[in-house]
């Protein structure tokens, strides 16, 4: 296994100008990010829609690559989406998972069946062209600028260590320092376009 | 709701008044009224359509593509509106996404002698999402999806079409 932090400072000197969304991964990526007006941390609108949204905005934007980091939580609750990304097949799609096997954010209970679940292989059986598996940070981190130089989509499901939140979420230092109406307002100016 | 298909709502009227809104994505997933209009969808290359599973998916993707500058369309029934709920609270609502959704109607009798329950949840699940909406029944009404889909861009917030016209103009 290896840790959320670990995962994205591997990916971060390969991120150029890509749109990231980083999912459950944002309270880690908002610390290591280079390009804040390219990333999309919107904590969690609802769970299970993180990789719809990057779906959307990878067909909005096909001249730049979509970083996603999902959660094996959040695509369990959406197994369907992967057939749909993988019919519309947008080419500067990059999915990867965060696998902490566990509900992380609710105080740590077990995902159903966790540890039998192999993603890459549910994303393939789906349609996606490729798919990959790590769980170890040494080998993810020597495959990702392969990864990243081959067009999308393409899956990428890391094993991590669970990082267990036990605090009332009343409580939980809140990490995003920008509304979600200024993540989304910065993100166009970056790309030029203007409120829908 | 008209038994003369004539003054049903067409599959060609919805595809004009999408054209006439600056729709560039449908993203859907089909119900009993949508094949005619489908064909019509999949000819005109104007739009492209991003097919679903699940209808909660579509407010994700909607999400994402307005994000993203588009202007997307969701079509779907009530049956699956209602399964979305958290995904219009989240995604659609909590984003401010100026969207149009067209939900089938079914069950919708006019008379109100429903037997559907699909029909007879319908309008309580919007009013308790405080959604406004607009019924069409007949191409008469098509002005009204321009009225949706100017409050939607009004009010930044999703804005439905129910449909009313189950059986008739897309299944003619």
């Amino acid at each position: 296994m290896m840790r959320i932090a670990e995962a994205l400072e591997a990916f971060s000197p390969h991120r150029g100008d890509a749109i990231v969304v980083p999912g459950r991964g944002g309270r880690y990526w908002v610390e290591r990010t280079a390009r804040p007006e390219l990333d999309v941390p919107l904590g969690d609108p609802a769970m299970g829609g993180h990789a719809g949204f990057a779906l959307g905005l990878a067909l909005a934007h096909p001249e730049r690559r979509l970083v996603l980091f999902d959660s094996e939580g959040d695509i369990l609750m959406s197994l369907g989406i992967l057939a749909t990304i993988a019919e519309q097949a947008p080419a500067n799609f990059y999915h990867f998972l965060l696998d902490n096997e566990v509900y992380a954010t609710t105080g740590g209970q077990p995902v159903p069946n966790a540890k039998n679940i192999a993603y890459d292989k549910l994303a393939l059986a789906a349609g996606y062209p490729r798919a990959h598996a790590f769980d170890d940070i040494a080998d993810f981190a020597r495959e990702l600028p392969a990864i990243l130089g081959r067009p999308g989509p393409v899956f990428v499901a890391l094993k991590v260590f669970p990082e267990i939140e036990n605090a009332p979420i009343g409580q939980r230092r809140r990490w995003n320092t920008r509304s979600r109406d200024q993540v989304l307002a910065d993100l166009r100016g970056a790309l030029g376009g203007t409120a829908p | 709701m008209s038994e003369v298909s004539g003054v049903a709502l067409s599959p060609e009227t919805v595809l004009a008044q999408m054209k006439q809104n600056g729709v560039t994505d449908v993203v859907w997933l089909p119900d009993s009224e949508t094949n005619w209009l489908y064909l019509l969808m999949k000819a005109e290359p104007s739009l492209r359509l991003v097919g679903v599973n699940r209808e909660g998916h579509a407010c994700s993707i909607a999400a994402g593509l307005a994000a993203g500058g588009r202007k997307p369309l969701i079509l779907i029934q009530n049956t699956g509106m209602m399964e979305s709920g958290d995904s219009i609270r989240g995604w659609l609502l909590g984003l401010n996404v100026p969207v149009v959704m067209m939900v089938g109607y079914r069950g919708w009798t006019r008379h109100g002698l429903t037997t559907d329950t699909a029909a007879t949840y319908t309008e309580r699940f919007l009013m308790a999402f405080g959604l406004n909406y607009y019924l069409v029944e007949s191409d008469a009404d098509a002005p009204r999806i321009t009225a949706a889909f100017e409050e939607a861009a009004r009010t930044k917030r999703p804005v439905v079409v129910l449909v009313g016209d189950e059986y008739h103009g897309f299944n003619r």
